[in-house]
């Protein structure tokens, strides 16, 4: 029951100076180079950057230091991750050009790996979607068919993987947007338990449910990423002052013994190809020695509800730091006020200004006991559920998406549907938990399907070693005809 | 809890203000027909009987994150100001506030 780890195998051939990290690198920027053209999975590719870093590894192993677990493996990074003096625009207007004067911690976690950075990934602005069609750069395609959306908001990332540009990457997740877009470009996307990655140089969209998150092709290498982005940091002071769980030494563990709960409030919105493909996968469990049962958690159907109040009215606070004066865009005017209006009028699109005023109305007087608080109490709820339900199960386990990869424009006139493509995501948001979605074969259009594992928190090691279960009976995904050949 | 009335264009209008943002006269017909739609769909939770329950602002809360009070490097103040759109004096530099001259 071994999957491939390319990621871990890159690292150990650099380590071992068996490869150059500079060779792999210029197989990466040579890969992208020829096929993002089609994809747009980048907003920028800093190849010098990815040169210099890769030749000061090199020059670490001749100098018979070791590198460290991500020895020369490129990564590429979501654009809402501050890089110093590289740009990061969260594919914003507002923010186009904006060079950070610091480094988000992630990104110093990774050099200090050993990593390479490719370059920053297009993504929905500020987050804002499920797409990546909202980016003022224009959308992300799906590697697996171009004219479908890669989902998102981290859509760059997970097709930047996809596509074999990058074998790792780095995204965050609000609402869905690594499991989502993991699961439309068939690839293994996680979102940790809050707190356990720094969320410090990660752009702002809802601070209570940010939390950053690894993609990989495999359980394994998003294990490794994970253990190297985790841990405490004191520069966020939401991070989580306690062991992270280390997931890779757990990974073969199997899932004998285990209690696993098919979520059938998850099921029940879910296309039927979708559906047939997350019951193939309980099935596995089961043959693996888990124990498979359906469970009801009625409280999860109003997470959406709860989260198109909660997540706006964050976001309508975080985004007023975008204002014209101290980074970014400015639009002039004749006094500061109108400065400021002109400068967001100009610089936000439109999904960012609906979520802006969404927030600030279910934020103002009048209204904020009737929606925002009420939300916040019905987010209670959905943790109180999860808590039932995880008295009895280990595990719970739904689809990743309701569909696979919709059209291009399809969803962008009516926000509501948009919005739905996050219904089986959003309540660990909420709640606070991991959750990793893993590519189980295709649907009825040969698109790929993820299947979502979903524990409580600080469970990153059980929900991967599930994972890797599933992993293991996934039947074969073709893999789009882009990148670097495995 | 009963649910609000429905989103009106005023309304869009006032919390656009609030926000700072310009909205053109298409841009606050077709806000207002989407945030109501997405308002409706909350109703449910607006109508949910949570009398009683305690609001969760933050599941994995922490409380009294604190550090010695010790000098530290801090970001490079020409760096910094090197982003802004304006600067004067080592300072970031706005059009006129509440009327006064420049």
């Amino acid at each position: 029951m071994t999957s491939p780890r390319p990621a871990y195998h890159l690292a150990n051939a650099v380590r071992s100076g068996a490869r150059s990290a500079l060779e792999v690198a210029e197989e990466h920027l040579a890969a992208i180079e020829a096929g993002d053209s089609a994809i747009h999975a980048f907003n920028l590719v800093t190849a010098d950057l990815a040169r210099r870093q890769a030749v000061a590894v090199d020059r670490t192993v001749a100098d018979g230091q070791d590198p460290g677990p991500l020895a020369g493996v490129p990564v590429a990074l979501k654009d809402n991750l501050c890089t110093r003096a590289v740009p990061t625009t969260c594919s914003s207007r507002i923010l186009a050009g904006w060079c950070p004067p610091y480094d988000a911690t992630v990104v110093t976690r990774l050099r200090e790996a050993g990593a390479v950075v490719l370059g920053k990934t297009n993504m929905d602005e500020f987050a804002m979607g499920s797409s990546t069609e909202t980016s003022a750069t224009g959308p992300t395609r799906n590697p697996h068919h171009t004219g479908r959306v890669p989902g998102g908001s981290s859509g760059g990332s997970a097709a930047a993987v996809a596509a074999g540009f990058a074998p790792l990457a780095l995204g965050s997740d609000t609402g869905g947007s690594i499991r989502q877009p993991a699961a439309l470009c068939g690839v293994v996307g996680m979102k940790p338990t809050y707190g356990t990655v720094s969320r410090y140089g990660l752009v702002a969209f809802a601070s209570s449910l940010d939390q950053i998150g690894p993609f990989a092709h495999t359980v394994a290498d998003a294990a490794l990423l994970f253990d190297v982005i985790g841990g405490h940091d004191p520069c966020d002071s939401t991070s989580l002052n306690r062991p992270t769980p280390r997931v890779l030494s757990v990974l073969d563990d199997g899932v004998a013994g285990l209690t696993i709960g098919v979520v059938s409030e998850f099921l029940d919105g879910a296309a039927p190809d979708v559906v047939a493909r997350i019951r193939s996968a309980a099935d596995a469990l089961a043959a693996a020695g888990a124990r498979v049962e359906e469970v009801s958690v009625p409280e999860v159907r109003f997470g959406l509800s709860a989260y198109y109040l909660i997540a706006p009215g964050e976001a309508s606070s975080n985004l007023a730091r975008y204002d014209g004066v101290r980074y970014g865009l400015r639009v002039d005017a004749e006094d500061t006020a109108a400065m400021n209006a002109a400068t967001r009028s100009a610089g936000f699109g439109a999904e960012v200004k609906r979520r802006i005023m969404l927030g600030t109305y279910v934020l103002s007087a009048g209204y904020m006991d009737a929606y925002y608080n009420q939300a916040l109490r019905v987010r209670t709820r959905i943790i109180e559920g999860f808590a039932a339900a995880y008295e009895r199960f280990d595990v719970l386990l739904g689809p990743t998406a309701p569909t696979t990869a919709f059209s291009l424009g399809e969803k962008t006139g009516d926000p509501l549907s948009m919005y739905l493509s996050d219904v089986c995501t959003i309540p660990s948001n909420l709640a606070g938990h991991p959750a990793i979605s893993v590519p189980f074969g295709s649907g009825d259009d040969g698109l790929p399907v993820g299947v979502q594992l979903l524990g409580p928190a600080l469970s990153e090691g059980t929900i991967m070693k599930t994972a890797a279960v599933v992993e293991a009976a996934a039947p074969e995904l073709p893999a789009p005809a882009l990148g670097v050949p495995a | 809890m009963a649910a609000p009335k429905r989103l009106t264009r005023d309304e869009v209008a006032h919390v656009a203000g609030l926000a700072r943002l310009d909205l053109t006269e298409d841009e606050l017909d077709l806000f207002t027909e989407q945030l109501a739609t997405v308002l409706d769909h909350a109703a449910d939770v607006a109508s949910l009987d949570l009398d009683g329950v305690p609001p969760t602002a933050h599941a994995m809360s922490v409380s009294n994150v604190l550090r010695p009070d010790e000098p530290r490097p801090v970001l490079d103040r020409d760096e910094v100001l090197g982003q802004a759109p304006a600067v004067e004096d080592h300072r970031f530099r706005v059009p006129s506030i509440l009327g006064e001259a420049p």
